[in-house]
């Protein structure tokens, strides 16, 4: 008998899932040198859930890869090796690609294995090493001075790099580098390998270079450099010039050997190299101009600026620095550790020794070992290699319409078993009253039952609303990795501090908000907080604080997204506005007026757009996207003092109590939680300010009317304010009064959309059915003042062109 | 009314299946007769009491409680400029369900009466008559011969995308 395993697909996926999110916080809780071995087992048993279901539905590349990961965690937690910093950042790369890989599964894709083999090899290099020499791809480690087992050996593939360089010029200096800045990499980061990859070898450090490629800000300067033979007698030394350049963007450097003499004229301590350098940053020239300030006198220099770099000529650059000479290779011919996985697996490398036709004293990398010679070798293995760690376009995360489900606890379950049985009770003594003579003292007991009965609705009601609602943690959860993440590329120090993550919230609320939020961190992160240097000059701890809390407040849950940065300029606000042509020269704006532009469609201050934020097409759209959730988003922020991004959201998308009123004919619903009292007014209440603003006068504070029946156009309705019933209102602009005829009861109702079968209405914020199955609307505050302000403005407009009308 | 007159009319239509024609279903207005796509039709339903929408369009009467769905109710006289005739026990509305352009609606249509299903070949119809200056021609979707009347086709996403 076989067993349909498919069925259970969903389950493992789920199960996978809920396991990866449990490593990626828990690897994250791992501090080297300090390890915890209840973290250490339960990453260990995660992986191990995976490992096991994968195998178990045969997704082997899964299993496969979760035990080369096991393995190493596995020498962890027995103690035979300790917990690098790099080992946890390898371990969340591991947990990416695994979700990655379940995701394409889950699509029924194949899953790129690209990246897996690339991470375990990274793995197996780890694990023969036993324990002692890290691995070379630590960030800052130069590999000029490579020590790593293999480096000094010439390792053939290198040879067979050499070689292929060779067939251009057979007199050639080879210092090929690696790629510094290569960001999001820090295999490659600042790696400055003595040889890479040639120009036009398949990019194997590339995975990251999508994310530079975005800014498209950098420019493509050409540099040639022509140094004087007597450059070296100066003590100065090119490569240390290519190494600045190249921390300034991508750098190609080639060599030109055509003033190279013959052997014998050769005199070993002149310089007779000149280079073409082409550099791709968004640097300036000063700049450049800056770090060949020494030899400007010994050299030639010419610096131009080709032009914008398109993000075609990137990928084909990607693998980035690679300077390179189409010259004969003097120095030993050694591979930098860091670059591909193949590298870092210690292959025995065979002694070889490379034939240097000339031997080439002016060479400039000092470190060089004495030549030898070697047969050169066939291209072998490298191109190969490429391919495995050939760059992996971020898959753009594809929507499957998947059909999600939520984990309850059994303690909710079992409350609502409890609340049905009391409702199973109460029905079977209602039909019991109901039998028989109806008597005085039946219709008592009767109406006892009734009561019994609301009461086990409502809890039944909120039972089932507690199923939905989960704590935001589940949202908060995921932002520790993000701001790990982004802080590093930042290269800025933030400490995320997480507050109230017990407080619950509906499922589709919180599905909702979770982008909104990813979005304002990341502002937070990248304009808030300064760098550490900025924040120790400005008096500041290094270390930037971004706190997440979140709270109940009636009936709206608060997110509350605070940093200790910068803070907004209102006056760099302002200047931005007028640019952009948002707002007027004369316009009179508060600084909180100012800052709240920040929402406007097509706003970004920073100078520079980043690939984090920045392109103006954010803040908008979080407060669209909040707006469309019933809920608000405010911002207040302090120059030099930090900002905080207030979030506030209904609790359900559901359920809302409500006042209904009456006007005219027609009977609304006004959400309870907007309104703060209900008033019959008297005459000496009112006053009238500017014609026809009608102010309501309470405790000193004057509220404007809105009288509903003018907003909704609705005939018949009480027009007399003192007739009337002023419901007053709590809105973003304040305390607001709404005129209705009559107030009935207050109930909680099922709020559904209006916009399903007809479109949004302004002052509506949605509909629901009463107990008689009529309809009735439910009133969006906002919406009316909103209202408010166009009926005036058109009434305004009306008046002027009558005045204009009589003029004429 | 309702329920029973949509099921003889689906019947009806069942019988009629053929791969070229289409089926219309026709009703009444100011004694012109109108046709449907059927297969956009969900029920024939009476008139109940509606919620006005405030703010809205004349021809929108309000939104009714269909079962537990609010559905927006368009008289159609009103939306052809017709002048309104009051409502009674035989006022019919029919209940269609059509993709609009954002998203697929359940609407309303108040019409005089409902009348027949006609099975129309492809060919057969042709199209309104591009002159003329009334703003409802855009509603047309073409012109049908059935024996020896004239059958108005309209075009369902026209009239109910109202902006």
């Amino acid at each position: 008998m076989s067993i349909d395993l498919s069925q259970f697909y969903e389950v493992f996926f789920e199960e996978s899932f809920e396991g990866l999110d449990v490593m990626e916080s828990e690897l994250l809780a791992l501090t080297p040198g300090d390890t915890d071995a209840e973290t250490l087992n339960t990453i260990f048993r995660a992986a191990h859930s995976i490992k096991g279901g994968s195998g178990t539905f045969g997704f082997s590349t899964v299993a496969d890869f979760t035990h080369e990961l096991e393995t190493l965690l596995d020498q962890i937690r027995d103690g035979t090796r300790e917990v690098e910093t790099y080992h946890v950042d390898l371990f969340l790369k591991a947990v990416d690609c695994l979700r990655e890989m379940l995701n394409a599964l889950k699509d029924e894709e194949e899953p790129n294995t690209a990246v897996a083999d690339e991470i375990t090899q990274k793995f197996l290099a780890i694990l023969n090493d036993n324990g002692n020499a890290e691995p070379n791809d630590k960030p800052g480690d130069f590999g000029l001075f490579d020590d790593a087992p293999g480096a000094l050996n010439e390792d053939p593939t290198a040879a067979a790099t050499s070689s292929v360089e060779s067939e251009v010029d057979d007199d050639s200096f080879g210092f090929f580098d690696d790629a510094p800045g290569a960001p999001s990499d820090e295999d490659a980061d600042e790696g400055f390998g003595f040889f890479d990859d040639a120009p036009g070898v398949p990019p194997d450090n590339g995975a990251g270079i999508g994310v530079e490629a975005d800014n498209d800000s950098r420019k493509r300067w050409r540099i040639t450099f022509k140094p004087e033979a007597h450059l070296f007698k100066t003590g100065n030394e090119p490569i240390f010039m290519f190494m600045e350049l190249s921390d300034l963007g991508e750098v190609s450097v080639c060599a030109e050997t055509d003033n190279l003499p013959l052997y014998h004229d050769l005199v070993a301590d002149d310089s007779y190299l000149h280079w073409q350098i082409t550099l791709i940053s968004d640097t300036d020239k000063d700049k450049i101009e800056e770090i060949f300030e020494w030899v400007l006198d010994d050299a030639e220099i010419i610096i131009t600026c080709d032009s914008e770099v398109s993000r075609e000529v990137d990928d084909q650059q990607s693998p980035s620095t690679t300077v390179s000479t189409d010259s004969q290779v003097l120095a030993p011919v050694t591979e930098q550790q860091s670059i591909t996985p193949s590298t870092i697996e210690p292959e025995p490398a065979p002694q070889q020794i490379v034939t240097t036709p000339t031997p080439a004293k002016s060479q400039p990398i000092p470190e060089i070992k004495p030549q030898v010679e070697s047969t050169p070798e066939p291209v072998s293995k490298k191109p190969a290699k490429d391919e495995n760690a050939a760059p992996v376009v971020a898959k753009e995360q594809k929507k499957t319409a998947e059909a999600t489900s939520i984990r309850v606890s059994i303690e909710k379950v079992d409350s609502l078993i409890n609340m049905v049985g009391e409702l199973v009770i109460t029905q079977a003594m209602l039909s019991q009253y109901g039998e028989g003579e109806f008597t005085e003292n039946r219709r008592m007991l009767m109406l006892e039952g009734l009561a019994q009965l609301a009461h086990n609705t409502r809890e039944l009601q909120e039972s089932v609303m507690q199923i939905r609602m989960l704590p935001i943690s589940f949202v908060f959860s995921r932002f520790p990795r993000l701001v790990r993440d982004i802080s590093q590329k930042l290269g800025k120090q933030v400490d995320l501090k997480l507050l109230g993550e017990t407080t619950e919230l509906d499922k589709t609320v919180m599905e909702k908000i979770s982008d909104p939020m990813v979005h304002l961190i990341r502002n937070s992160l990248d304009h808030g907080l300064e760098t550490p240097d900025e924040r120790v000059a400005a008096a500041k701890p290094a270390t930037g604080t971004v706190t997440l809390n979140a709270f109940h407040q009636g009936g709206n849950i608060v997110i509350e997204i605070i940093d200790d940065g910068n803070g907004i300029d209102p006056q760099i606000i302002r200047a931005k506005a007028l640019d952009k042509g948002l707002i007027d020269e004369n316009d009179d704006l508060t600084d909180q007026e100012l800052i709240d532009l920040i929402f406007l469609p097509g706003f970004s201050t920073k100078a520079e757009v980043s690939d984090l934020s920045g392109r103006g097409v954010g803040m908008d759209v979080v407060r669209r996207n909040i707006q469309e959730l019933n809920g608000t988003v405010e911002v207040e922020s302090y120059l030099g003092q930090g900002s905080t991004f207030t979030i506030r959201l209904p609790l359900t998308l559901a359920i809302l109590d409500g006042q209904l009123v009456t006007v005219g004919d027609n009977t609304y619903i006004i959400p309870l939680v907007n309104i703060i009292e209900s008033i019959q007014m008297t005459p000496q209440q009112l006053n009238n300010a500017g014609g026809d603003l009608e102010l309501f006068r309470q405790r000193d504070e004057y509220i404007p009317i809105l009288r509903l029946y003018q907003i909704f156009n609705h005939e018949e309705a009480v027009e007399s304010l003192t007739q009337g019933i002023l419901v007053i209102v709590e809105s973003d602009n304040g305390h607001i009064g709404l005129l209705v005829d009559d107030l009935l009861a207050q109930q909680q109702v099922v709020i559904k959309s209006l916009e399903a079968n007809y479109q949004r209405v302004e002052g509506i914020s949605g509909a629901t059915i009463l107990g008689d199955g009529t309809i009735s609307l439910i009133i969006d505050i906002q919406g009316i003042i909103n209202l408010a302000g166009l009926k005036k403005q058109h009434r305004n407009k009306m008046r002027a062109l009558n005045n204009h009308d009589m003029v004429v | 009314m309702g329920n029973e007159q949509l099921v003889q009319l689906q019947n009806q239509m069942g019988q009629n299946q053929d791969q070229d024609q289409d089926q219309y279903l026709t009703f009444f207005m100011d004694n012109e007769e109108y046709g449907i796509d059927i297969l956009s039709i969900q029920e024939i339903r009476g008139f109940d009491a509606t919620t006005a929408i405030p703010n809205s369009p004349d021809f929108i009467q309000g939104v009714m409680n269909l079962r537990g769905t609010i559905v927006p109710i368009v008289d159609l006289r009103l939306r052809f400029g017709l002048d309104q005739i009051p409502y009674g026990d035989i006022t019919v509305v029919i209940v269609v369900k059509t993709k609009l352009d954002d998203g697929e609606k359940i609407i309303g249509m108040v019409v005089d009466s409902v009348s027949d299903v006609y099975s129309v070949n492809h060919n057969e119809s042709t199209r309104a008559p591009d002159v003329g200056e009334a703003d409802n021609r855009d509603f047309l979707k073409g012109l049908v011969n059935v024996g020896e009347k004239m059958v108005v086709l309209l075009d369902l996403k026209k009239i109910l995308t109202f902006n």
